[in-house]
C-alpha cells in the first residue's frame, strides 16, 4: 500500500520544502525563500498538479486539447471576502471554487481550469490557511477543474480581514449552446435547482449577532455537472444565472428586463426550508432576495420543461429542483409574485442591502 | 409553519373579501364616495402591499396610510443632529437598520459611515450598552427611534445602564407618541375619514382604552388589527361591519396580543424615564404638540442631548415633497409630483419613500401594478400627475 502511494505521488513532491512559521508574515509575501516555502508547501502541495509544480509564471494549455470541448472560451474572475470564513455548509475555499466554476457554468461552459490569488493578512494561522486551501482543492476536484496558476500578497495587520480570494476560470462552451439574459420568450418555464437563501441565512446566523440559532448549512457547491445534465435534457435552455448576491429576485428581475418580458411567480412554488422561512419572518427579511450559493435559475422552452426538470431531479445539485413559475409578455420588464395569500405584487430590484426593520 | 400559515390561508381570504363586498353593498355613502380606513402604523402599510389586501377589496374602500413609521416621519434636522454625533471621534453610534438610509440635509447616517463615522446597526439597545461594556474608551449612543412599540425596551437599557453605572452610553431620544398624532390628524378641517385600523403592537405597550376618544369625541370606528394578512382582512371587515351598523367603538382583533389596559410594566418603566416633550417636530405633518418625548432630568447622564452640543437646526422639507398631502390621507402615493420620477427608494426625497413601512417606498416596491389581469404597465404618466 505504501508503495503504491509513494509511486502515486507527483514528482514535484519529492522537492517540497516545509514551512516552519505556525502564522503568516510580512516575509511570506516578500518574494524571497519564505514565500516559496509557503506556496509549495501550502498551495502546490494541496492543489496538486504538473501546471501548479512547474512554478512559471503561467499555465500554458493546448488549443487541440480545448477545443475536444467545444468551440468557445467562456472566461470569468470573482473575488471572496466572506465573513466569517468558515460557516455551516463551507468556507471561503469552496465559495472561492464554486463561485467562479459557477459563473462559468451558466453559460453552458465546461469548467476546466481556475486561478487563486490570494491576499492574507499578517498574522492569519497558517493552519487556517491550510483548511481552507484543502476545501478548494476539494471543491476543484468535486467540480473536475485543475487549479493551475496562483498568487500570494501579505498585507500588514489591519490592512485587510484575515483572508482575500480572487479565483478567475477558464471552461469552453460545447457547440450550439446559446444561453443569455436576453432570450427569455413568452411560454418559456422558470426552474430553480432546491431551497433558496440558505446561504444567506447560514452567514446570518453564523456571524452570531442576532441572538438566534437554526440549522441551516449554505448550499454552496459548483453546478457544472448539474448545468451538463440539464443541457442534455435540452441544449435550447434559454437563460441560465446563479442567484448570489442579491438572490433569485435580482436574477429574475435581469431576466425580465434583458428580454424585455414579465415573469409570473408562484410563491408556493419555492422551494424554502422551514428553517430560513422561520428566520426571515422574525428578522423581517424577504428570502427571495437572500444570498445563495449552490443555486441556478433556468428558463427553458415550455414544451421541455419536464424534461430538464426530470434530469435536474437526477442530479444531486438539484434534487430540490422546482418549476416556480413562466414567462408572460406584459408588464414588460416586471417579476410579479402570485403570493399564497392569493393576491399579486411586484418583485422589485433590491436598493442597497435589506436592512431590518425597526419593529 | 406554524403560526403563520393559519393567518394567510386564502380560502379564509376569499370568505372574508366576499363578505366584506356584501357589507359595503348595504351602505348607501360608499356609493357616493369611497369609504376611506386610515391604517396608522407602517407595519400594516407595509403587510397590505406586501400581500396584496387591497386587490380582495371592492373599489369603494380605499386605504389612507397614516403617520405610523417613525423612519419616516424623523424631520431632516433630527437626522443631521444624528450624522453630528455619529462624526465625533470618540463616538460609536448605534441605529436601528432602517434608520441607517434616512436622508440629512446633507448625509444619512450610511453616508456618514461610508465616510468613517462609526455607525453600527444594533437589533435592540441593550446590543448598544453592551458595546457599551466592551467599548469604555468610547462612547457609545444609542439612536432611540419609534413608537410606544420600541420606548420600553429604550426606558430598559437606561435603567439598566443606571443600575450598572455603565457612563459611557448615552440616548439620543427621537420616540414619538401616537396619540397626540392621531388627535391632530382629527383635527385637520379637510380630513374626511370613516375608520381606523389601530396600531397593533404600540397597543400591546397602551392598550385598547387609550382609543376610547376617537369613537367617544370623534365618533369614528377603530380596529386594533394584527399584522398577518388575515388580521388586515378581518380588521378591515370589522370596521366595515361598524359602518354598516352606525356604531363607533374600539373594537379589538388583535386579541391576541393587545390587552385593554396595555402592559402596565412597560409603561412604568416608559414613565420612569422619559417626559412629554412640548413639541416634537414631524416630517410632512409638521410641529405637534406633545407628541414626542425626552429623557428625564434624573437621568440626564445618559442623554445625548445634554451630554453633547447639537447643531439642532430645523430644516425645511423638500419643497416638491407633498408628503403632508398623503400622510393625511388627501392625495396617493403615486398622485404625488414627484412620485417615481425625483424621489423613488433609490433617491428618496420625501420621507414616505424613505422606509419600506413608508406609504410610497411599500406602493412603489409591491403596489406599481395593474391587478385587473396584469395587462397594463406599471404606474402610468396619468397616475402620477392627475389629482
Amino acid at each position: 500500500m505504501d508503495d503504491k502511494a509513494s509511486v502515486n505521488r507527483p514528482a514535484s513532491s519529492r522537492r517540497l520544502r516545509t514551512l516552519r512559521e505556525s502564522h503568516v508574515n510580512l516575509s511570506h509575501g516578500s518574494g524571497g525563500k519564505a514565500m516559496r516555502d509557503l506556496i509549495e508547501d501550502v498551495f502546490v502541495a494541496a492543489f496538486d498538479n504538473p501546471q501548479l509544480a512547474a512554478m512559471e509564471d503561467q499555465a500554458v494549455f493546448p488549443f487541440a486539447e480545448l477545443a475536444l470541448h467545444g468551440d468557445r472560451l467562456a472566461f470569468t474572475t470573482d473575488t471572496f471576502v466572506v465573513d466569517p470564513l468558515f460557516f455551516p455548509g463551507g468556507d471561503i475555499g469552496t465559495l472561492a471554487v464554486a463561485g467562479t466554476v459557477n459563473d462559468l457554468a451558466m453559460s453552458g461552459a465546461r469548467p476546466l481550469y481556475l486561478s487563486c490569488a490570494m491576499v492574507l493578512e499578517e498574522g492569519l494561522s497558517i493552519e487556517v490557511l491550510r483548511r481552507v486551501v484543502a476545501s478548494m482543492q476539494r471543491t476543484a476536484q468535486l467540480a473536475g477543474v485543475t487549479i493551475v496558476t496562483g498568487d500570494t500578497k501579505v498585507v500588514e495587520r489591519g490592512a485587510a480581514d484575515k483572508l482575500f480570494i480572487n479565483t478567475a476560470g477558464v471552461g469552453v462552451v460545447p457547440a450550439g449552446v446559446s444561453i443569455s439574459a436576453g432570450n427569455a420568450r413568452v411560454g418559456d418555464a422558470v426552474l430553480i435547482n432546491g431551497t433558496l437563501g440558505d446561504h444567506g441565512t447560514a452567514i446570518l446566523i453564523a456571524r452570531n449577532q442576532l441572538g438566534v440559532s437554526c440549522d441551516v448549512a449554505s448550499d454552496c457547491q459548483p453546478l457544472g455537472g448539474l448545468v451538463a445534465a440539464m443541457l442534455a435534457a435540452c441544449p435550447d435552455i434559454h437563460c441560465l444565472r446563479d442567484a448570489t448576491r442579491g438572490g433569485v429576485a435580482t436574477v429574475l428581475n435581469e431576466f425580465a428586463e434583458s428580454s424585455n418580458v414579465a415573469i409570473r411567480i408562484d410563491e408556493d412554488a419555492l422551494p424554502l426550508r422551514e428553517e430560513v422561512r422561520g428566520a426571515c419572518e422574525i428578522l423581517g427579511l424577504d428570502p427571495l432576495y437572500l444570498a445563495n450559493e449552490g443555486k441556478l435559475i433556468a428558463i427553458v422552452p415550455g414544451e421541455h420543461a419536464s424534461a430538464v426538470l426530470a434530469a435536474m431531479h437526477a442530479h444531486p445539485a438539484g434534487k430540490d429542483a422546482a418549476i416556480i413559475g413562466e414567462v408572460c409578455a406584459a408588464p414588460a420588464g416586471t417579476v410579479v409574485l402570485s403570493t399564497g395569500f392569493g393576491g399579486q405584487r411586484i418583485v422589485d430590484m433590491l436598493v442597497g442591502e435589506q436592512l431590518p426593520r425597526i419593529c | 409553519m406554524k403560526y403563520v400559515d393559519e393567518f394567510r390561508d386564502p380560502g379564509k381570504a376569499q370568505a372574508l373579501s366576499r363578505e366584506i363586498h356584501a357589507l359595503v353593498a348595504t351602505i348607501e355613502r360608499a356609493k357616493r364616495q369611497p369609504l376611506q380606513i386610515m391604517e396608522v402604523c407602517g407595519g400594516h402599510t407595509h403587510s397590505i402591499f406586501r400581500y396584496g389586501i387591497g386587490q380582495f377589496l371592492p373599489d369603494e374602500i380605499e386605504f389612507v396610510h397614516g403617520p405610523g413609521c417613525p423612519v419616516c416621519v424623523l424631520p431632516m434636522g433630527r437626522v443631521d443632529d444624528c450624522v453630528a454625533l455619529a462624526e465625533r471621534p470618540e463616538v460609536i453610534f448605534t441605529t436601528f437598520g432602517d434608520a441607517m438610509r434616512v436622508p440629512g440635509s446633507k448625509k444619512s447616517l450610511l453616508k456618514a459611515k461610508a465616510d468613517g463615522a462609526d455607525v453600527r446597526m444594533v437589533y435592540s439597545p441593550l446590543d448598544a450598552l453592551a458595546l457599551a461594556r466592551q467599548n469604555p474608551e468610547r462612547e457609545v449612543i444609542f439612536f432611540g427611534l419609534g413608537f410606544e412599540t420600541t420606548m420600553p425596551s429604550t426606558a430598559m437599557t437606561v435603567l439598566q445602564a443606571d443600575a450598572e453605572n455603565v457612563r459611557n452610553f448615552s440616548l439620543f431620544c427621537n420616540h414619538i407618541t401616537i396619540i397626540p398624532t392621531i388627535k391632530a390628524i382629527l383635527d385637520e378641517p379637510d380630513l374626511r375619514l370613516d375608520g381606523f385600523l389601530g396600531p397593533g403592537h404600540v397597543s400591546m405597550v397602551i392598550g385598547s382604552a387609550a382609543y376610547d376618544f376617537i369613537a367617544r369625541d370623534y365618533g369614528k370606528p377603530i380596529t386594533i388589527a394584527g399584522f398577518e394578512p388575515l388580521d388586515v382582512l378581518q380588521s378591515v371587515w370589522m370596521v366595515v361591519k361598524q359602518i354598516a351598523e352606525g356604531r363607533a367603538e374600539v373594537e379589538n382583533q388583535y386579541g391576541r396580543v393587545v390587552p385593554r389596559d396595555g402592559n402596565k410594566v412597560a409603561l412604568a418603566a416608559v414613565a420612569e424615564v422619559f417626559e412629554l416633550r412640548e413639541f416634537f417636530e414631524w416630517r410632512g405633518l409638521g410641529s405637534i404638540e406633545h407628541s414626542g418625548v425626552r429623557v428625564r432630568q434624573r437621568y440626564a447622564a445618559f442623554d445625548a442631548e445634554r451630554k453633547f452640543s447639537l447643531p439642532n437646526l430645523k430644516i425645511a422639507d423638500p419643497q416638491a415633497c407633498q408628503c403632508g398631502e398623503v400622510l393625511k390621507g388627501l392625495l396617493k402615493p403615486q398622485q404625488c409630483r414627484i412620485f417615481g420620477t425625483a424621489c423613488t427608494p433609490r433617491t428618496p426625497l420625501g420621507a414616505l419613500m424613505v422606509s419600506t413601512e413608508g406609504a410610497c417606498a411599500a406602493f412603489y416596491n409591491y403596489g406599481r401594478i395593474d391587478t385587473s389581469g396584469l395587462s397594463a404597465s406599471k404606474v402610468t404618466k396619468e397616475d402620477q400627475h392627475g389629482r
